[in-house]
């Protein structure tokens, strides 16, 4: 009996394993493999070594993508909270005009944020029909992150509402029977509970900002180099495999260090967060 | 729908051509390529395709041979080259520029073509041949040529520039575009400095690299084919790219005007070539001297506004640009320089200096910020190695985030301790 069913849920795990042997595995052995040779093919440690002069562009891109993350999560969490507490009908609506904008490219919302936000476009047109001057926001910082939050924002919402929308509300109604006021029902109660959408939030909108590499290029006007944009450039532009792959390499070690940090700081979860 | 009227169009241009030059191939030979497949791999946009009452050439193509044509684009030379390179591709027919043609033939990609196929090649001018990259015209059927120049909006500078340096003018600070690809940015420096573009000396590329982070000053925007979308809007007064692409441009906003900078330019030509290992080579070869046909060279030139090496395009009185003095000024008016190969450590060495003109952020300039407000850090500015001050700035923003969130799990951890012992 027992055999047969290991039988059954290896056949039916089959299809993953191949697939993933096929497209993840074996392209991260060609990473390392890339990471650690010259053009010839020798061994070397050159890729490596060569890294340091990236450091800005790694602390820029780490940095950017911190702040991403946290104004995606302050704008995200009372949005799932508003959401799930709606009737049902009324939820599906509003997940579905989350999800709207991602059913559009992702290069043609980047390209357009670029109409709205530079010298001449639609924000600072309206701006100067009612006496403002103009603000420059094209190409700086802000517009990079601002395009970040954008594409990014609906990982933020929708693994944190998934959970809100479970949440048992008689835990809620108990802390409120407790004596909680408004802020002590988020803080000890809500919060607590939805920690592992949170969680999931903060994974999936830190990754793709740390290695994006098309918002910084339209956005900030090719002057805020990410780390995605240098592997980016080494693959189409320098035809330097090695280098770009060591690039990625340390940017999927950093990203992988900077989760296990986040693990230890939500794992032992309890209840008590703030 | 659109395929029927082209090749309604194109009966049309057969009844009217004068006579069709003969291949030397046997006509048996040509019809036994009927329904094979030609595999073309071009610039993006970089064809006329039918849109607009235009010639469609590749259907006019399938429609004359019975070849069908796959034909797939790219954004630049270095994006194909990696592609090719990369293997897992089979092309027949690739339209490379110059240098990048010469490095194609040096790294033994492409094969000779057979001109006895190509009898349209007698349209070429002397002028186009014998060129560096392909001396003895063995490679390469010029397709486009054309020179880079500097487009400006005539309501946003004071006066005409007529000098790269112009691209360094403080006063037109955020309102500077840029190359957005090594090759063509270090030109500019280059042309400025009074260096040959092919030069393969490391101080003088290192000299041309300090210059362009000098730009920085004036904040310019390294743009691609956004340039368009920018320069037609007026979002900013200056950018360097190509004469044909300022045409287009121009037609969308007539305030815009060009110039080719005193200290010289860019002259490009892109050719078509046949790859080593094309599983179809007679039909490429029929392809390239198809696209030499006058109507087809014409309706490309047309819908490319590219300059054109045929000469029954640029003597044609019909053509839109016949005579264009942006098009083709006179031989000799402005100096020139074509792009070559350069060695691989000159390349490798472009590569990098290029990754650190992009990532170089010039101390004392505050107005990036407008999110963090001020420029930040008042750390020295000896950027000589890897940490400029605004590195400093942003590893001291992380290492500010790192020491709370640390701070915050010692106090919930003494917090529970202390909870624990009451």
């Amino acid at each position: 009996m027992s055999n047969r069913s290991s039988l059954g849920s290896k056949l039916v795990a089959s299809p993953y394993i191949v697939w993933s042997v096929l497209f993840i595995i074996a392209p991260l052995i060609f990473v390392v493999y890339y990471s650690f040779t010259d053009a010839s093919g020798a061994f070397t440690f050159e890729n490596i070594t060569a890294l340091s002069k990236y450091t800005p562009t790694f602390l820029r891109s780490i940095w950017f993508g911190i702040v991403a993350t946290i104004i995606c999560l302050i704008i995200a969490f009372p949005l799932a909270y508003i959401i799930s507490q709606k009737t049902e009908k009324v939820q599906r609506t509003m997940v579905m005009l989350v999800m709207l904008p991602m059913w559009m490219s992702f290069l043609i919302r980047t390209y357009s944020w670029m109409a709205l936000l530079q010298d001449t476009g639609i924000i600072n047109n309206l701006l100067g029909k009612i006496g403002i001057d103009p603000i420059h926001m094209i190409n700086t910082e802000g517009a990079v992150i601002l395009g970040m939050v954008y594409n990014f924002l609906p990982y933020m919402i929708m693994p944190i509402y998934s959970v809100m929308a479970k949440l048992d509300y008689s835990m809620v109604e108990a802390c409120q029977d407790l004596g909680g006021n408004r802020l002590t029902v988020v803080r000890r109660c809500i919060i607590p509970m939805s920690m592992p959408g949170i969680v999931s939030g903060i994974t999936m909108v830190f990754v793709p900002s740390v290695s994006t590499f098309y918002i910084s290029q339209k956005l900030g006007g090719g002057s805020f180099d990410l780390i995605g944009d240098v592997i980016e450039r080494q693959f189409q532009q320098s035809y330097n495999y090695n280098l770009g792959a060591a690039l990625s390499l340390v940017l999927m070690v950093l990203i992988l260090i900077s989760m296990a940090v986040m693990n230890r700081f939500t794992g032992d979860e309890e209840g008590v967060v703030i | 729908m659109k395929k029927r009227f082209a090749s309604v169009l194109f009966a049309l241009i057969l009844a009217l051509l004068p006579c069709v030059t003969a291949v030397a191939a046997e006509q048996s030979e040509i019809d036994a390529l009927r329904g094979t497949t030609l595999y073309v791999y071009n610039w993006g946009e970089y064809i006329s395709d039918g849109a607009d009452d235009t010639l469609d050439v590749n259907a006019a193509f399938e429609e004359k041979y019975g070849i069908n044509v796959v034909y797939e684009t790219y954004d630049n030379n270095e994006v194909m080259y990696s592609k090719l390179k990369g293997g897992g591709v089979s092309y027949d027919v690739v339209i490379p520029s110059d240098y990048m043609i010469q490095r194609m033939i040096a790294e033994d990609m492409l094969q000779p073509i057979d001109f006895s196929n190509i009898p349209n090649y007698k349209y070429i001018p002397e002028k186009y041949k014998n060129l560096a990259h392909d001396p003895k015209n063995e490679f390469s059927v010029p397709y486009t040529v054309g020179m880079v120049g500097l487009i400006y909006n005539t309501e946003m500078v004071e006066e005409a520039p007529d000098s790269w340096t112009a691209l360094w003018d403080e006063n037109y600070e955020n309102s500077i575009l840029m190359f957005n690809n090594p090759r063509d940015a270090f030109a500019i420096a280059q042309s400025i400095l009074g260096m040959d573009y092919n030069n393969e000396s490391e101080a003088s590329w290192r000299v041309a690299a300090e210059l362009l982070k000098e730009q920085k000053n004036v904040s310019p925007a390294y743009v691609n084919d956004e340039v368009f979308l920018k320069m037609e809007a007026g979002e900013a007064a200056m950018a360097p790219y190509y004469a044909g692409d300022f045409l287009t441009m121009q037609e969308n906003n007539p305030a815009l005007d060009f110039v080719y900078p005193k200290e010289g330019v860019n002259f490009f030509v892109d050719g078509a070539c046949v790859l080593k290992g094309a599983k179809n080579k007679l039909a490429a070869e029929l392809y390239i001297n198809f696209l030499l046909e006058p109507e087809v060279a014409l309706a490309n030139a047309e819908y490319i506004c590219y300059a054109s090496p045929h000469t029954e395009v640029f003597n044609n009185p019909e053509y839109s640009f016949y005579e264009d003095e942006i098009l083709y000024p006179e031989d000799g008016k402005f100096k020139t320089q074509l792009f070559l190969n350069l060695n691989p450590e000159t390349l490798a060495l472009m590569s990098t200096l290029w990754d650190d003109v992009k990532n170089y952020i010039p101390s004392g300039t505050g107005n990036h910020d407008f999110f963090f407000g001020g420029s930040g850090s008042a750390v020295s500015t000896d950027d000589g190695e890897a940490m400029t001050p605004e590195a400093r700035r942003y590893a001291l923003y992380i290492g500010i985030f790192a020491a709370v969130c640390v701070a915050f799990v010692i106090f919930r951890y003494a917090r529970k301790k202390y909870r624990e012992n009451i």
